[in-house]
């Protein structure tokens, strides 16, 4: 069977970030850029679930934006994933834009399973899983933090308010996946020179059109600092009272 | 027939979740900006407070009705509901921005050749057309942005948008059964988690980090969610840490939140859980570093030792509220 795995390449969480010039995207210098931490996870399944499947499995990881998202690729090359896909574009897309490239590609592929992370911690839409199943006709799992693979039948337990919901479907699916499904691994002095080795073959990504339209992108307002009230418990009741008759909140 | 706006509610269990009013009073609210028709939208089977709806200035309900819709099925809910879009010329969605709605918003704007904007924390007209302002980078800024496609599809981010009553409409409900809905896909059974709420919807959270010093002293945090009806959140060291687990994690990579009232304990602050909570309306920190950050984003701080203060504050607010 063939596996794909979406793969992107965001700032690192620790990044303070600085808004850019054009007021609508972030300024870039001096931001580490990391594979998305959600999608080691999705990795790590599709690893999984090829190690489980055993025969002539195959997993690609594939990722749509410019070089720098190579390093990303890498990342995944390393953990043990057989290929990488570029699908280039310098611009800026929004997720229908992303999802359409990824889409194409997965079809041209035959993957019957995709595995991508829960969301990106850069935009945080949360959709791109969802968009890529919708285009393609496939089943889709969201939020996963369990995943089953029997022949063709996928069970899965997803993540909502609450608790969780088990979900049935078939192949083919989307699966995008949450922390807690798995612990990803690390890449190994051996899957590092490897991945050296391996292609990163690159074609340009399906034009599209965005959708959505970013008017401007700002820093939250600062807050003024607040009260320290005290040093122990005898600051308690005036707390209780400021929540009470100044915020209004209990 | 005028377009129209369509406020897409969700139900659990045969009952609508608070979040459903929200996206209806938005919508409401929208549709006279526009001078567009509003209806409310809900798939499921029998629900029991579908006329509560009415509250919110909404006139006409309609249910789209099977048994089968008892749990939710992703490709049935997404059928059904976009089949209904299509008929009824909605150029307009606004639905709740939880795990229903992340799951099925996606591929609505698809199967209605549409882009959507998820998470919105506040929506606006200017010169007729919807401004959607939306956390990015976990909340470390903010876009605002629109849709150029036809047919455009938000959800909006539980507790931010006021319910507004508006009279007291008896609204119309409109059943049209289903028949066959495609359930490729669909949830078997739902197995509920032992905390109450979830920090996704709460009004009022109660968090711990590592401070709390160890898993067997969150009872303290847990007294306290308890006496205030809140629940319980966690920083990401202690659910990496094992004491806690991820659905609890508040920050990037967790869960980015906006309660009414956010208590950080033994909580230092590290730039993503920041991120994650900083925009809730009023924060209580409880750190014995008055040096940490969490501080700085603090409306009221007590710089001391939080296995002293916990129980304290706890019998206060146990006071006041019986």
């Amino acid at each position: 069977m063939k596996i794909a795995i979406c793969v992107s390449h965001v700032p690192d969480t620790a990044t303070r970030i600085k808004i850019g010039t054009d007021r609508k995207s972030i300024d870039p210098s001096g931001v580490t850029y990391i594979i998305n931490p959600y999608d080691e996870y999705a990795v790590e399944e599709a690893l999984k679930t090829k190690e489980k499947l055993g025969g002539d499995s195959l997993v690609y990881a594939i990722s749509v934006g410019g070089d720098t998202n190579k390093e990303t690729i890498r990342k995944a090359l390393a953990m043990g994933v057989d290929e990488g896909i570029l699908l280039k574009d310098n611009n800026q897309r929004d997720s229908f834009g992303i999802a359409i490239a990824l889409a194409d590609e997965i079809k041209s592929l035959g993957c019957e399973l995709v595995f991508c992370g829960k969301q990106s911690v850069d935009y945080d839409n949360s959709i791109i899983g969802q968009i890529v199943a919708e285009m393609l006709g496939y089943n889709c799992i969201p939020v996963v933090v369990d995943f089953k693979l029997e022949g063709n039948k996928i069970t899965a337990e997803r993540e909502i308010e609450g608790g969780k919901e088990v979900v049935e479907t078939e192949l083919p699916a989307v699966v995008t996946a949450q922390k807690g499904l798995n612990e990803p691994r690390y890449a190994s002095l051996k899957g590092i020179m490897s991945a050296k080795k391996k292609t990163i073959s690159e074609k340009p990504a399906t034009p599209s059109t965005n959708f959505t339209e970013v008017i401007d992108m700002n820093l939250p307002p600062s807050k003024q600092p607040g009260r320290i009230l005290g040093v122990d418990s005898s600051a308690v009741p005036e707390l209780v009272k400021l929540l009470r008759e100044e915020a209004k909140v209990i | 027939m005028a377009n129209k706006i369509l406020a897409i509610l969700e139900q659990r269990e045969g009952s609508l979740k608070k979040v459903s009013f929200e996206a209806a009073s938005i919508a409401v609210k929208l549709a006279k900006e526009l001078s567009l028709e509003v209806e409310a939208v809900v798939a499921g089977s029998d629900i029991n407070n579908l006329k509560d709806v009415s509250r919110y200035g909404i006139s006409k309900v309609i249910h789209l009705k099977n048994s089968d819709f008892l749990n939710y099925s992703s490709s049935g809910y997404t059928e059904t509901i976009s089949n209904y879009a299509k008929e009824s010329n909605a150029v307009c969605l606004i639905v709740g921005n939880t795990s229903f709605g992340n799951d099925i918003v996606p591929r609505l704007a698809v199967k209605l050749n549409s882009g959507c904007i998820v998470d919105c924390v506040n929506l606006s007209v200017e010169s007729g057309e919807v401004i959607a302002t939306r956390p990015v980078y976990a909340g470390k800024a903010f876009v605002k942005v629109k849709l150029n496609s036809d047919v455009k599809v938000f959800t909006i981010r539980p507790n931010v948008f006021k319910v507004e009553t508006s009279g007291s409409e008896n609204a119309t409900i409109e059943i049209k059964e289903i028949s066959s809905p495609n359930l490729k896909s669909r949830v078997v059974s739902i197995k509920k988690s032992e905390g109450k709420l979830d920090v996704a919807e709460a009004d009022i959270i109660v968090s711990g980090g590592r401070g709390m010093k160890g898993p067997e002293n969150f009872i303290l945090i847990e007294s306290l969610a308890d006496a205030l009806g809140a629940a319980v959140g966690a920083s990401r060291a202690v659910v990496d840490a094992g004491w806690r687990p991820h659905r609890e994690q508040v920050g990037q990579t967790g869960k980015t939140v906006s309660p009414s009232l956010y208590v950080a304990c033994g909580i230092s602050g590290a730039i993503q859980h920041l991120a994650g909570m900083s925009s809730s309306k009023y924060i209580v920190a409880i750190n014995k570093d008055k040096d940490a950050p969490i501080f700085s984003v603090a409306d009221y701080g007590i710089a001391g030792d939080i296995f002293e203060i916990l129980p304290v504050l706890t019998e206060e607010i146990k006071k006041i509220k019986s």
